[in-house]
Order: structure tokens, then sequence, then C-alpha cells
């Protein structure tokens, strides 16, 4: 019995609401406390249904609020199952540590109630989606994850960089959105309702494999305007311009784990369309490849994390593609406690170096910055896939899984270890850059370690960096049969032969270290090495891919603007306004003429027409 | 030599021009309206001809109608005439002329 689940949105979402109105009364720290304190409470909430789960206790539940749009089936409903449960666990949790971050980050900020009141929203929003048991509300909770996405972005609306970072991000995921929209009509045209529950069980008699495929494609191009794939991901590294604790929320709790979320709970109909299947990884690993070759050469510590959050969301896809859902899942989790944990550790870094975010004018900050410098290691191995840190068992999972299916997927597997080869060379890279070698800092910078509230979610995070691995190891799949109840009915990647892991588990690390020593010798110089050459110079300029889209889609789109706004609305529209009335002001000023205000020909005026009255009367009744 | 109709109908006729000659010439708001009472009764004398000729009652009991409505115009305009007159000291309708569009 989970009736007060509806607590775990409306804490948050209360939270927005009293900080938006009364936040400048509440006052500098104490907003920022009840923001957080909320969200910890609407954590608290969800932890003993979870514990349900995770001891076998708890059944699925579907918890019925109210009557929304009954005629579709879509109800104000949230179906409580592990997945939604983890999500839930996820969203909540590390979402909280960032407010707490937040709570010292910000604090010199003008505007840090409306901060905390958006930060809520973002976690209220996020909670909608997860918890929905139909795509219609779901829906709802998706397109206020791009509204909050785009308020926080654009929150220093003030830069110009960042409200063209936030307008970037909302149109994007607009197009995603697209996708997500006919996949709902598509689906309601079939089904005759929106209903989870319904609609799976139903789905293997009812669909055929063309329109499973339509569903499934469409709701995959709204998952990768969220989850930022190929081609839609150009959003993600603009949303950099936000602040760091907004980007560690929008990477690792929220907003980019929304699509692969989806995905996973439309895993049924994901199984009825192997097409689909086969697209989403081929997307999900080409994402994965182009991103960790761009994360190679930026200088910018945030754009570096920046491209392997999409690179490690091309992993999730992966995973999912191939249908392993619980190691896509799993890869969600763990990349969701190293990577908030990278970018609270980077908001750390660029908090102490007084807002400088060049790489290249860091180093040598692991003496001044002990705590951030030893979490930030961590997630630096885990997200590298270090034995036997976290990452190490998320992603071995699933190149394994894209490895077990043969075929074709053996390219595939090899991509992913490729990555795994570039992943551990950026993130050394980025690593002995902040904090090895020489301090190459400008003058006046004194950088020194970061207020508790802020080192203290990062220790938490690290831990579960460290640790979260281990529930789902291949001699224990924990995890695995945790989410089983959300996967019921798919039919899930064969069981792997545990030798085989083991071979596969030895050959990722041993492709990781390579990259690590690789890029360490390069990088711990006393000198940075020159990064110079075509491909250096290409990578920097993320493959001009946001240039092409510039060129392809913003000009056309921007000259097509300026014609209907100079000539389609200033000619046309105007044109046929003014000309309106005109026309109209000189036929009355003609006709004013008529008024003389001389009663005599007014009256004679009366007569002439009389008289032809008359005359006209005569005429028709036949006197003449 | 009877008295027919149609010699009403001539008077009435005659009245009717002498009264629209006056309201159409005649600058003087006072003179006009007199005329316009002449117009009015040019068209009674007709009602009551036409009634007394085909037999109905109709004819006399609008005119007797138009009569009234006549008396209450009278004393309207009027009114209107010698308000327009203190203001002015003049009856001239062609200086009246402040509606001109």
């Amino acid at each position: 019995m989970v009736d007060f689940l509806w607590l775990v949105i409306a804490f948050p979402l209360a939270g927005a609401v009293v900080n938006l109105i009364f936040g400048r009364r509440i006052g500098q720290p104490a907003s920022g406390w009840l923001a957080f304190g909320l969200v910890a409470v609407s954590w608290a909430i969800a932890v003993p249904p979870t514990i349900g789960f995770i001891t076998g206790g708890a059944q699925t539940e579907t918890i019925f609020l109210f009557a929304w749009i009954p005629l579709v089936g879509a109800d104000a409903a949230l179906l409580w199952d592990p997945l939604s449960a983890l999500m839930t666990m996820i969203v909540t949790g590390v979402g909280a540590l960032i407010h707490l971050y937040s709570i010292g980050y910000m604090n010199r900020d003008e505007r840090y109630p409306r901060y905390f009141a958006f930060l809520n929203l973002f976690i209220a929003s996020m909670m909608i989606l997860v918890l929905a048991a139909n795509y219609a509300m779901m829906f709802i909770g998706w397109e206020l994850v791009g509204l909050s996405s785009y308020l926080l972005i654009s929150f220093w609306f003030t830069k110009p960089a960042a409200a063209a970072a936030g307008k970037k991000a909302f149109i994007v995921n607009r197009i995603g959105d697209w996708g997500y929209l006919v996949a709902l009509m598509v689906i309601f045209a079939t089904f005759g309702t929106f209903d989870f529950n319904t609609i799976f069980s139903t789905a293997p008699g009812v669909l055929t494999a063309g329109t499973a495929t339509a569903i499934t494609l469409l709701l995959f191009v709204g998952a990768a305007g969220k989850s930022a794939q190929l081609p839609l991901y150009i959003w993600l590294p603009d949303a950099m311009e936000g602040p760091t604790p907004v980007s560690a929320l929008i990477h690792a709790a929220t907003m980019v784990t929304a699509g692969v979320f989806m995905i996973a709970r439309s895993a049924v109909l994901f199984e009825l369309a192997p097409v689909s299947g086969v697209v989403v990884a081929v997307v999900g690993a080409m994402t994965a490849l182009v991103a960790a070759l761009i994360a190679l050469s930026q200088t910018d510590i945030k754009k570096v994390l920046a491209y392997s959050t999409i690179s490690q969301l091309g992993y999730m896809v992966l995973g999912i593609g191939v249908g392993a859902y619980a190691a896509g899942v799993f890869h969600l989790t763990t990349h969701a406690f190293f990577k908030a944990l990278l970018f609270l550790g980077a908001g750390s870094v660029i908090h102490a170096m007084a807002g400088e975010q060049d790489m290249r004018k860091m180093g040598g900050l692991r003496k001044k910055m002990p705590i951030t410098f030893l979490t930030m290691g961590v997630a630096w191995l885990a997200i590298s896939g270090v034995f036997p840190f976290s990452g190490f068992w998320s992603k071995d999972e699933i190149l394994a899984e894209t490895f077990a299916r043969g075929g074709g997927y053996y390219v595939l597997w090899a991509v992913g270890l490729f990555v795994a080869l570039l992943t551990a060379f950026y993130m050394t890279r980025l690593f002995v850059m902040t904090f090895l070698g020489a301090p190459r800092w400008d003058d006046g910078v004194h950088p020194h370690e970061s207020p508790r509230t802020m080192t203290i979610p990062l220790i938490v995070l690290g831990f579960f960096t460290v640790s979260a691995g281990i529930v789902n190891t291949p001699v224990r799949l924990a995890f695995k049969h945790f989410l089983e109840p959300s996967f019921e009915g798919v039919v899930h990647a064969k069981s792997l032969d545990l030798g085989l892991l083991a071979i596969l588990g030895t050959i990722a690390l041993i492709v990781a270290v390579i990259g690590i020593v690789w890029s360490w010798r390069k990088y711990s110089g006393a000198e940075l090495p020159a990064e110079d050459g075509r491909w250096w110079e290409r990578s920097r300029a993320a493959f001009g891919v946001d240039e092409f889209f510039g060129r392809s889609l913003v000009a056309p789109g921007a000259r097509a603007s300026r014609w209907v706004a100079d000539t389609m609305d200033l000619k046309v529209i105007d044109g046929a306004a003014h000309g309106i009335g005109g026309g109209v002001r000189r036929v009355s000023e003609g006709l004013a003429k008529l008024q003389t205000g001389q009663v005599r020909s007014y009256a004679g005026g009366v007569a002439v027409a009389g008289t032809i009255l008359i005359f006209v009367f005569l005429y028709v009744g036949g006197a003449f | 030599m009877t008295l027919t109709i149609t010699w009403f109908l001539f008077l009435a006729a005659g009245l009717f021009s002498i009264g629209l000659a006056g309201v159409l010439i005649r600058r003087n708001a006072l003179v006009m309206f007199m005329s316009i009472e002449l117009m009015l009764n040019a068209a009674n004398l007709t009602f009551v001809a036409v009634s007394k000729e085909l037999g109905l009652i109709e004819g006399q009991v609008t005119a007797l109608f138009v009569m009234v409505v006549a008396a209450t115009e009278v004393t309207i305009g009027l009114a209107i005439i010698v308000a327009v007159f203190r203001t002015r000291s003049s009856a001239n309708v062609d200086e009246l002329a402040e509606l001109k569009g």
C-alpha cells in the first residue's frame, strides 16, 4: 500500500510554489534549506516502499489519484514498480544532494530563492514523468522537465550565451517532443487508451510489426531529444552555460535520464519492433563514439564532462537497444552517481578558481582541495571503467550483452570498447590537467577547499560511486532481479557464461588501463603537450556539427523568419490592414461632404428623393 | 358643377407644393415651420377626401392622428426656435450649420 506516494511529487512542487511567492521573505540560506529539506523528505517517503521491492515483499501497484481525462484512459494515476522506485531514488536522492551543494554554491546569487524554486520544480516534473501510469501524464512531466531545464539553463539570462543556450535546449527538445507526441497519437489510434497496464498487456496481440516499429521509432525520436542522442545532442554542451549544479542535475539525475527511462518503460513495445532495436543500438553506439571523440580535445572542464555525458548516454541507449534493459538502467544508475560527483567536483574546482573553467589554467590543485581531489579521483576511475568501481560493472555489462547478441553486434561491441579507451583517455586528461602537475593559475587566484555543504554531497556521492557496482556483479545479479517485475514479458538477453564475462571484463579493463596510462604519460609532464594537427582541430570544433546545423537549418530558418517579418507581415498583412482602414476613411471623407449642415439642402434632397419615389411607385403600379 | 374628389386632391397638391416651396426657399425658421404645417394639412386634406370618397373611416382617423402629432411637433419645434433665437438673436437656418461634415 503506497497511497501516500503522491506526496513525493507534492513536496517539491509545494517547495517551488512557496519559494516562488515567498522566497524573498524567507531569505538567503533559509529558502535553500527549505528546498533541500522538501526533496529530502520526498526521498525519505519513497525509501520504505522501495525497500519493500528489495526484500521482495512489495507488489507493483497502480495508485489512482483522480479522473483526469477518463475518455482516453488518462487518469492522474501513479505506477509504482521497481523501475519507477529506482528512478525515484535516483532523482530525489541525487537531487537532494545537489540541492544541498547549491546552498553553498549559489550563496552570492541575487536570485537565490528563484533558483531553488526552479530546482524544486525540476524534481517535481521529473517525479511526474517517472511515476506516471500512462503516456499522457508522462507527457505532462516530459514537457515540464523541458520547461524546468530551460528556466535553469538560462538562469543567468543576462548573459546572452546563457539565454541562447536555454532557447537552444528548449527548441531541440521540441523536435524530440514532436516525435513523442506523434507516437502518442499512433498509440491512441491503435490501443484506444494511454494506460501503461492496458497497452503493455494487450500489445503482443494487438500490435503489428509495422505499427510497433512506427511507435517505437517515434518514441526514440523523443528519447533522442531528451537523452541527447545523435543528432539531437547539440543542446547539451551549450547547456553548460547554466550554474554548475544545474549541469549536474540535468546530466545525472534528471532530464537526460528521462529518455532512457521512457524507452525502458516502453520495453514491451520495443521488444515487438526488432528493427527499432537495431536503430536504437546503432544510434547509441555512434553517439557514444562521436561524443567521446569530441571530448578528447575540449579544454573547458565542463565541456569535457558534457560530452562525456553524451557518450555515456550512448552506452545506455546501446544497452537498451540490444534488449539489455536492466543493464542500460544499471548504467543510468551508476552514471547518476559518478557524473553528479564529477560535475559537483568540477563546480567545486570552478568555485575555488574564481570562475575559471579552462583546464589549461588549472593544475596542481591536489594539495589545495584534498576532498574534491579524492572524490573526483574516485569518479574518474569509475567512469574510466576501472575494477571494482561502479562504472566498470555497468559499462561492462552493456558491452557483454552487446557481444552476446553476436553477428553485426560484434561491430557495436568493438565501437563500445574503443569508446571505453577514449573515455579513459579524456577523463585522465581532465584529471591530470586539473589536479596534478604544476599550477598554471592566473595571478590573483587563490584556490581553497569548498564549504562543507559542498563537500558533504561529494563524499556521499563518492561512497556510492565506489560501491554501487556491487549490487549487480555477474556473480550476483541483485539489481537485475530487482528490476525483473518491471520488464515482465520482455525477452531478456540470454544469461551469459561467467567465463566469457571474465574474458570480456578483462579485455575492457586492459583497454581502460591502456587509455589511462597513455593519457597520464602524455599530460603529466611539466609542460602541457601541444594538441595540434588536423584531428585535434576537428575534435576541438566538435566536427562542425553545430555549424552544419547552423548553416543548413538555423540560417534558412532565420532567413524565412526575416522574410515573414519584413515582407509577409510588414507588406502583406500590415498592407491589408492599412489599405482597408485607409479606404474606409477616404470613402467616409467623401461622404461627409454631403453633410453640409444646411437644413434646406437636406429638405431639398428629401423632396427630390420623394418625387423620384412617387414616379417609381407609379411606374411599378402600371400608371404609365 | 359638382364638387368631386379631384378638386380636393388638386387643392391638397397645391397646398403641399406651396409648403414645399416655402421650406426650400425661405430662410426664416418660423416661416419654414409654417410651411411644414401647410404640407401636413395638405396631407390631412387628402386623407379626409379619399376617406369620404371610399367610405372608409381610417383616413379620417389618420387625419386626427396627424393633427395630434402636428400639435406636439409645433410645441417642441417652437421651443427650439425660441431657444435658438435667444442665443443668436436670429432665426436664419443657413447660419445654423454647426453639424457640417
